[in-house]
């Protein structure tokens, strides 16, 4: 189960997990703290307050096999100031992401084919400015990748991305 | 009333009985320990000047491993916090239970880089089991008490209260409210074991052919050795400690089989290797005693009982986990024994018996004092003897510390201090220290050595100062021992800065300090030596042994080997170094 580093990496699954956290000062350097002094990774991280202004919610995507995973949600129910850990890769979930895309156009063709493309991903171009694009896309991670992808033919000026969020379909809600 | 925060901060600690604090003053403190003073004037609170931070913080480990209360000290801001830090991380890692208070620069100085401000909450994140900031004086009373909660329930461990110098002014004042207990929504260790794992762990305890069970310091955190004792009794197992297990279960007793890893027994050793079933009870399979992972206790299922379920398979996975407190887990054991009226076969491993005494039989702790130079494993036996083994013991960290752990021979828990996980030198005196203040009229040892005495040896002071009449036990071997063992096993003999060239007239330092020293060189004054200084119980002894140059601690299995591979003498390593060559 716990063999070399090497082997480690063959199992390493993608995994996301929500936890919810009092709202302290700190809360989230203990989090990511946490998985740089024990070596763990992080995809991605985001972080806000939720309708109760004392708790904190997060998502946070790592990847790691069985083992480590297991080590990861024990060490965050670990954190004093956490309050509830859900892995939701789990459960039925919905993930999301969003993006900012920032295109620079050449030419009409390209304008063209930018919007085009958008229109496929369901994105939408909330600034043009100079023949600059900048689009908004949101989706599973998988699709704002997908759509970085059909853009590598254009000029990427700059790209920003929120990290994923996600939440349990039905009744299995992650609440105090 | 209204009260200041220093005051309030007086009364939190009367509140959770505190009587002793160990501290160091400075600049961002002075109120409250101008707040102290008053409380010692009225007889309530003891404070315990160190002769530094890290003096003040292993004194207060001392005085909480030896009893079951927390060890509480306080510090200034800056350099006051981070020579706090070393303690801090050692009590982290042994689970000690500790109320660390640190004064911070006033709010408004704070992130200004203020003179002494340090971010100590930030840097002590990786090493509390929790800190807090202290932002407005209505917060000092509760984070006090959910700070000595959390430092007490659960698996313990030390918690840093951060406060800042204008909150304890007196500029402000309120009311003091104590809340009756704390409430953390977040916070809820488990402390009941699950009854259905306990009944499998019974299942599996009676299909047993080879089992062991092997303790750990958690048994001693929960006060859970007497039903440790029974329950290795009621079933006639084997039983093994770790380092910070010691005393978890009577080494007197004949199913003992000594302490396990890097240089435990080679029969408790043996016994993990070939077990098929390991009932671990509060420990946490560490590195120093599994060897190489993959090379571990191969035929074994494990039954892993621990208060803290990141500690059950983080380094061996366990079969059946059971999450709660020691004691707990072990008496709803014993009430399902009673309920579904089960007869531990007591003959069932006697087998297993017979393989376990065989390898006893090897006798691997045994060595020869010769008429020149004192063996330390002589002067530790010796000490064991004169104190009829009921002395308290506190250790630093290397050789001596391994020498004390083979041949003292614990029978009650809390009577061994020393530093296991971080292996913090410099631990021992001022541990000692602590426990002298817990336990005023018993005898208290400090077994160290020349390397490590020296890394907090001006707590010498803080020992003139409180009249402790310490027996310090330096196994003066010229060299920082344990990693010079390594370099001639493994570094073909290059002793790379391991000799002290130039150590003090330990003598001499013991005098300035107010104390009485005695070199001792000669193995038939060894006896004599520790009879005069333990049957003074008014003043401190620094007896100097000079021991063996380039003695080695055997049994020793090398980092990688697995438990079945053990050098037992310097025969066994120098035919290993061939081989690999």
């Amino acid at each position: 189960m716990f063999k070399t580093k090497a082997e480690e990496h063959i199992k390493r699954t993608r995994h996301i997990i929500s936890i919810l956290m009092e709202n302290e000062t700190g809360a989230l350097s203990r989090v990511s703290g946490l998985f740089s002094q024990r070596g763990y990774n992080i995809e991605s991280l985001t972080v806000a307050a939720t309708d109760d202004a004392t708790l904190s919610r997060m998502t946070l995507v790592t990847k790691g096999n069985e083992a480590s995973i297991e080590q990861i949600i024990k060490q965050l129910n670990k954190l004093i100031d956490v309050v509830k850990v859900m892995e939701l890769s789990d459960y039925q979930h919905i993930e999301r992401e969003i993006m900012f895309v920032k295109i620079a156009a050449t030419n009409m063709e390209s304008c063209a084919s930018i919007k085009r493309m958008a229109d496929i991903f369901r994105a939408s171009v909330i600034d043009v400015k100079n023949k600059l694009y900048t689009i908004e896309v949101t989706g599973s991670p998988d699709k704002l990748d997908g759509f970085l992808e059909t853009m590598v033919e254009h000029k990427i000026i700059e790209v920003v991305r929120s990290g994923a969020m996600g939440i349990t379909r039905g009744n299995n809600p992650l609440k105090v | 009333m209204k009260l200041s925060g220093a005051e309030i901060f007086i009364e939190c600690l009367k509140a959770e009985k505190v009587d002793t604090i160990f501290g160091y003053p400075g600049g961002a403190v002075l109120f409250l320990y101008d707040e102290l003073y008053k409380a010692e004037e009225r007889g309530e609170i003891r404070h315990i000047l160190a002769r530094h931070e890290q003096g003040a913080v292993h004194g207060a480990e001392g005085y909480a491993k030896s009893t079951d209360k927390p060890g509480v000290c306080i510090v200034t801001s800056g350099p006051g916090a981070t020579n706090a830090v070393t303690g801090i991380a050692d009590a982290y890692m042994d689970s000690v239970p500790l109320v660390v208070i640190t004064g911070q620069v006033p709010r408004a100085l704070i992130g200004n880089d203020s003179f002494q401000e340090i971010d100590i909450v930030g840097i002590t994140r990786p090493c509390v089991k929790h800190n807090f900031l202290v932002t407005k004086i209505e917060d000092i009373a509760p984070t006090m008490q959910k700070a000595f909660h959390i430092a007490m329930s659960g698996r313990p461990g030390p918690v840093l209260v951060d406060i800042p110098k204008d909150l304890t002014s007196g500029v402000d004042k309120i009311a003091f409210d104590y809340p009756k207990d704390v409430k953390m929504r977040s916070y809820q260790p488990t402390v009941k074991g699950n009854k259905r794992q306990i009944k499998t762990a019974l299942t599996m305890i009676a299909k047993a052919k080879k089992p062991i069970l092997y303790a750990g310091g958690g048994v001693i955190s929960s006060k859970g050795s007497k039903e440790l004792t029974e329950f290795g009794q009621a079933f006639n197992l084997p039983v093994t400690t770790t380092l910070m297990g010691l005393g978890a279960y009577p080494s007197n007793d004949k199913q003992y089989v000594g302490m396990l890893g890097m240089h435990g027994t080679y029969e408790a050793n043996k016994a993990m290797h070939h077990a098929d079933l390991i009932i671990a009870v509060g420990a946490r399979f560490d590195d120093r005693v599994t060897g190489d992972l993959d090379k571990f206790s191969p035929d074994a299922k494990v039954i892993h009982i621990d208060i803290d379920p990141a500690s059950i398979s983080k380094n061996v996975k366990a079969h059946n986990p059971i999450v709660g407190d020691i004691k707990e887990v072990l008496q709803s054991l014993f009430t399902i024994i009673k309920e579904q009226k089960i007869k531990p076969d007591k003959s069932a491993y006697d087998a297993w018996w017979k393989e376990v005494r065989s390898w006893q039989s090897v006798d691997c702790l045994k060595y020869e004092q010769d008429e020149k130079h004192i063996k330390a494993q002589f002067v530790v036996e010796k000490l064991w003897e004169v104190t009829k083994g009921d002395a308290y013991v506190s250790s630093d960290v290397g050789q001596h510390q391994m020498w004390a752990a083979q041949y003292y021979k614990f029978n009650k828990p809390n009577r061994w201090v020393n530093s296991g996980g971080l292996g913090t030198m410099g631990f021992g005196l001022p541990a000692a220290m602590g426990i002298q203040l817990a336990h005023p009229d018993e005898k208290v040892a400090c077994i160290t050595g020349d390397g490590s005495i020296q890394m907090c040896i001006q707590e010498l002071g803080t020992c003139s100062q409180y009249n402790l009449p310490l027996n310090i036990i330096n196994l003066n071997n010229g060299y920082l021992g344990m990693v010079r063992q390594w370099q001639e096993f493994f570094y073909e003999e290059r002793y790379a800065m391991t000799y002290n060239k130039s150590l003090p007239d330990f003598v001499k330092l013991a005098e300035a300090y107010g104390h009485v020293g005695i070199r001792v060189d000669k193995p038939a004054d060894v006896e004599g030596a520790l009879k005069e200084a333990l049957n003074d119980t008014k003043r401190l002894y620094f007896l100097d042994f000079v021991t063996e140059p380039q003695g080695n601690v055997y049994p020793m299995i090398p980092a990688g080997y697995g438990h079945n591979d053990m050098y037992l003498n310097k025969q066994d390593a120098l035919d290993d170094m061939k081989n690999k060559k």
